[in-house]
């Protein structure tokens, strides 16, 4: 009795929230294996086919980084997709809502979930990137990578878990999402490419060179979760 | 003769006077009378459709940003702040739509290019796209409420997205090894006749914009109503028929 | 003069563009008021 009470208490509060909701995307994912057995594969593809489309080793390693990127973005659009379909089959979002869960939790959970999916999805990228572009990693380049990859997958996490539940629900999201995201996340394409290309030392650029990209990204990334986080209760309340 | 008046007052009926006036008075001075530029030639002509144009875009963006601040806060809600703002975006994509298209030309004739990656015109084309992306929101479906409440987050997200757009476009100019082709040749020595022309431009498309916006929020108000209605002929005729089975 | 044809198409392009919004702006809302009774209208 006094466990379910506790339960309860923990499911209110904003963190606790965020921790059950992000818990519970994982664990769908885990079960229904969609990023592992449709999404990564997905961008791998896309990869092969950047290949096929520029069609010479000198221009694929000099535009590695952006290729990455514009990848990965892609595919966020697909997991943003696939995050509030699971939220919207039925009705679940609103059942949230009515039962007095915290907007501001939800959005949280959502995000944590989708971001820990996209540092999967982009690990592989650079690696794919790495293998297939042949882009060169030092150590410095490495830690600049890490960083980047974190600043700019959170960015993106909060501005996809936004936008999915601004149209969730609604008919004819699928092909909105991709209008409504991608100019959006603009600067993350600037931004990560960049301190990409210096993490990888394209064209010369030295690492050193990366890091002040990475103030863009946080910049963005600070940004969008805060409205995220204060702008998904008006978005879900009716 | 009700017909004719379905969004039209007195008011806008001169409004639109005045406009239909001033735009044939501004093709007048801006084509024939005004004089060539010393820098640009003739090709400043294009100026007093254009700038215009694109001081109306951002003036309708702003009027949809500060409509949608309106509505969202709590004691100003109402349904009319929604309409002003989807009317205003609206009047805005086709003004953005239009000066992007006057604006290339210009550019050919100046610059020898269409199109040039700096901030400015780069941001100006993501206005574009994402205002788009708004009137695709509202077209959304679901409740009045509904629709007015995501389109007012989205709107407000607008003032959030643009700036950063622009400010990492500057910056990823600073980069790129080619020189920016804008700001050349665009310092212009203006004359009396031809400030005059712009600012008459200026002025004739303000009171288009509120001619249009006037007009347009009207008939959305108008839509909205008939929606409202279509719903409680639907409900009244279920109920009928209930009775009836009833019987 | 090449320059004449880029001008006139930019009085063009804007001018007729506006016109055709105006006019499909006033369509709708014709549309709309034959089904919306005058005393519902606050503007009139």
């Amino acid at each position: 009795m006094s466990n379910a009470g506790q339960q309860r208490f923990t499911g209110t509060t904003v963190i606790g929230t965020a921790r059950l909701i992000a818990a519970k995307d994982l664990r769908v994912e885990l079960r229904s294996r969609v990023l592992l057995n449709q999404v990564l594969p997905f961008a791998l593809i896309v990869m092969v086919m950047f290949a096929f489309a520029l069609d010479s080793d000198a221009v694929l390693e000099r535009v590695a980084p952006g290729l990455v990127w514009l990848a990965a973005m892609f595919s966020t659009l697909i997991m943003v997709s696939r995050s509030f379909a699971v939220e919207t089959a039925d009705g679940a979002l609103d059942q949230l809502r009515s039962a007095g869960v915290p907007a501001m939790g939800i959005f949280i959970g959502k995000m944590m979930a989708l971001m820990a999916q996209l540092v999967v999805l982009v690990t592989l990228l650079i690696l794919t990137a790495v293998v297939l572009y042949r882009a060169e990693l030092s150590w410095a380049g490495s830690v600049l990578l890490v960083t980047t990859g974190l600043t700019a997958t959170c960015g993106l996490a909060a501005v996809g878990t936004l936008y999915g539940g601004l149209a969730a629900g609604a008919k004819g999201r699928e092909t909105l999402l991709p209008l409504l995201l991608l100019p959006v996340v603009a600067p993350v394409l600037i931004g990560a490419t960049r301190a990409t290309e210096s993490a990888f030392g394209t064209r010369g650029v030295s690492t050193g060179q990366g890091w002040p990209w990475l103030g863009l990204l946080a910049v963005f990334a600070v940004l969008f979760s805060v409205s995220g986080a204060v702008a998904f209760g008006p978005l879900l309340d009716d | 003769m009700s017909n004719d008046r379905a969004t039209s007052t007195p008011f806008t009926k001169g409004l639109g006077f005045f406009v239909v006036l001033g735009i044939a008075l501004l093709i007048i001075l801006g084509i024939f009378v005004s004089p060539a530029d010393v820098n640009q030639g003739e090709s400043v002509r294009i100026m007093y459709a254009h700038v215009p144009g694109a001081w109306l875009a951002y003036l309708a963006f702003v009027m949809t940003a500060v409509s949608s601040a309106a509505y969202l806060w709590k004691r100003t809600r109402s349904l009319t702040w929604d309409r002003i703002a989807g009317a205003s975006a609206e009047v805005g994509v086709l003004f953005m739509g239009i000066s992007l298209v006057t604006g290339s030309l210009w550019g050919r004739l100046t610059w020898g290019t269409y199109w040039t990656w700096d901030a400015r015109l780069t941001t100006t084309a993501f206005l574009f796209v994402t205002y788009i992306g708004y009137l695709a929101v509202r077209g959304l479906g679901g409740t009045h409420q509904q629709r007015a409440r995501r389109s007012a987050v989205l709107a407000l997200l607008a003032v959030l997205e643009i700036p950063l757009v622009h400010f990492s476009v500057e910056l990823w100019n600073t980069l790129h090894q080619e020189a920016s082709v804008a700001g050349r040749g665009t310092d212009v020595e203006m004359n009396g006749l031809m400030l005059f022309t712009l600012f008459l431009g200026v002025v004739v498309f303000t009171l288009m914009y509120i001619w249009l916006v006037l007009h347009r929020q009207r008939s959305l108000m108008l839509e909205d109503m008939l929606d409202d209605s279509g719903l409680d002929n639907a409900l009244s005729e279920r109920r009928a028929e209930a009775t009836q089975v009833g019987h | 003069m090449d320059d004449l044809g880029f001008i006139v198409a930019s009085y063009v392009v804007t001018f007729v563009s506006v016109a055709l919004y105006a006019r499909g702006v006033l369509h709708r809302s014709r549309k709309a008021a034959r089904d919306v009774p005058r005393d519902k209208r606050p503007w009139l």
